[in-house]
């Protein structure tokens, strides 16, 4: 059940990459084809996916911490499963997608380790709390939402293991999705008090969760890289205005209002016009500034302290069994 | 409620407390494996809950279902072994716990699939598979940290020690069981023991560990008489339904 140790593995050497490998890559990726683990690839190619794959495996697990927030308070025993299956579904993902990421060449430890740093990064979305029962509908409806919005193209990005999990991954999401918004549609017909809940979370989130589709193009450097190696497949405001002009609808269906005065149909463009998402206020949440990131960290960094004794005991106990396997053979 | 209801409610709150203990670990386990692993047992006790729970209140017949049972008692109205409301403490503590319990649940759910009763008989048909699963995963997690580090080692004991004195009252036949017993709904509880013992004494020793030592039992939960921890737990759990009376979810 643990994962291999890469760490004694030597780094590729810093060389410069022969023209024609690279242009053989290219070409490969152009027409379409999966790249596979034991594939030639470019240095920064690799780097750029284990940079991305790593950072949406510590999404999925710094994302468990909110939700998970709410499972032992959940309010009847349906809503209970429920959750609990939903955030044990994202701690599969993480699983998933560490292993992914491991094929390329780093391990799961060291991710990790990048991730209790401060080194490696996970979605923005994750730094702000959960305040009360309506923030697991709009989590699953809203962040869910956005995160299918991202990840469904991902099921066709170059790198074959990264595709292939994203598969599963989005059939999960979409279930996910869906519990939200029927929690969110619950509350919204319930008793006043019910529905003054579910506006005030989709208030909160509603900003957060449009900052979710990173940076606008015009500030997105490695947006035209990664879509030439297909690892995007659409740019950061292409998919930010999709989840606006699906997410709306949603919302007036329910009798509930997205906080955006500046929201407007727009009938020429076929297309909501929307208002500035506050950037200074995404920024500060990328440097490790959002609401709750010291939260988030020191309750990841707990488990890893607080686990390393049974880390190490299963570790020693499985050499133990090694060593008198062998003496007996 | 009768005997019958009662019997029923008692399986219902042990599977409920224990599925909420257990997802208290969710999101802080030592590897993601485990945390999977024990959000999978809580979700198996929580399903067996709300099948109890609502047989229970089928059973009693005052309109009340699993959810009512669940969210709206007090401490004093709970019936579960105090066994699956002790804390978690460290992984040890809640592996301990979950070592005594889920090779009594197997043992108890083999021996109700014969229950006359149909739909305890059936819910015992699903779970016992279940729980055939629990007593494994505890019992492979008692062996690694028994025989791991000495770090583990000691944890291992100090979780064992904790949860020991709770072990009896799994097998306490009072009136309701003896009531259910005789109905040919419930089972002779007492009669599982020696066969728990052996399963327990086999991890212990494949675990080089020693059977904690004996000592007096503590009991009193299927009374409503139950640790301080109980009511915690409940103010948690019962949050939204105790602050926002007759709505639904």
């Amino acid at each position: 059940m643990y994962t291999t140790d890469m760490t004694g593995k030597t780094k590729a050497e810093a060389v410069a990459e022969d023209p024609a490998l690279i242009a053989a890559f290219e070409a490969r990726v152009a027409n379409d084809e999966f790249i596979e683990p034991k594939d030639w690839m470019p240095e920064a190619y690799r780097k750029t996916l284990v940079r991305q794959m790593s950072q949406h495996a510590h999404s999925e697990i710094v994302g468990m911490l909110p939700e998970g927030n709410w499972i032992s308070r959940a309010p009847n025993l349906r809503r209970k499963a429920i959750l609990l299956a939903k955030v044990q579904d994202e701690g599969g993902h993480g699983l998933y997608l560490y292993a992914a990421a491991e094929t390329l060449g780093t391990s799961r430890d060291e991710m990790t380790e990048a991730l209790l740093s401060g080194k490696a990064k996970y979605s923005t979305i994750f730094n702000y709390p959960t305040l009360t029962w309506a923030d697991i509908g709009a989590i699953g409806w809203l962040v869910d939402g956005a995160a299918i919005m991202n990840q469904v193209p991902l099921q066709r990005t170059s790198y074959g293991p990264y595709a292939r999990a994203m598969v599963r991954i989005c059939k999960e999401e979409s279930f996910h999705q869906r519990q939200g918004y029927e929690i969110m549609m619950h509350l919204a017909a319930g008793t006043p008090e019910q529905k003054r809940m579910a506006q005030d979370a989709l208030n909160r989130w509603w900003w957060p969760s449009l900052m979710m589709f990173g940076p606008p193009d015009d500030k997105s450097p490695n947006t035209a890289q990664s879509m030439r190696w297909r690892i995007k497949r659409d740019t950061n405001d292409e998919l930010r205005q999709k989840f606006v002009d699906i997410t709306v609808p949603q919302a007036e269906a329910i009798g509930l209002t997205v906080p955006d005065p500046a929201l407007k149909w727009n009938e020429e463009r076929g297309a909501y016009d929307f208002g500035e998402v506050d950037w200074e206020e995404f920024a500060a949440v990328v440097r490790g500034e959002g609401p709750v990131t010291k939260e988030r960290i020191q309750a990841r960094q707990k488990a890893w302290d607080d686990g390393a004794w049974v880390r190490d005991a299963a570790r020693v106990h499985a050499e133990k069994r090694a060593a008198a396997k062998l003496a007996a053979e | 409620m009768d005997a019958i209801a009662t019997y029923a409610l008692r399986l219902g709150d042990d599977s409920l407390i224990l599925g909420q203990r257990l997802s208290e670990w969710c999101g802080h386990a030592p590897v993601i494996e485990v945390d999977l692993s024990l959000a999978n047992v809580a979700l198996d006790q929580i399903g067996q809950a709300t099948h109890f729970l609502n047989l229970a209140g089928e059973l009693e017949g005052k309109g009340r279902d699993g959810d009512a049972l669940a969210f709206r008692r007090d401490v004093m109205d709970f019936t579960n072994c105090l066994l699956v409301e002790q804390p978690n403490g460290d992984f040890a503590q809640t592996i301990a716990r979950q070592l005594l319990f889920s090779h009594y649940q197997e043992l108890l759910f083999t021996a109700l699939t014969g229950s006359k009763n149909a739909t305890i008989a059936a819910i015992a048909a699903k779970a016992v598979k279940e729980t055939s699963y629990h007593a494994t995963l505890a019992s492979d997690w008692v062996i690694r940290l028994g025989d791991g580090t000495n770090e583990s080692k000691s944890r291992m004991i100090a979780g064992l020690d904790w949860m020991w004195r709770f072990a009896d009252e799994l097998f306490v036949m009072d009136d309701i069981d003896a009531a259910a017993m005789t109905a040919g709904v419930g089972v002779d509880k007492a009669a599982l023991r020696a066969a728990w013992d052996a399963r327990i004494d086999a991890v212990l020793a494949e675990a080089t560990l020693s059977r904690p030592a004996p000592r007096r039992a503590t009991t009193g939960g299927r009374n409503g008489r139950h640790s301080e921890h109980l009511g915690h737990l409940l103010s948690d759990m019962q949050f939204l339904q105790r602050a926002y009376p007759g709505a639904t979810w």
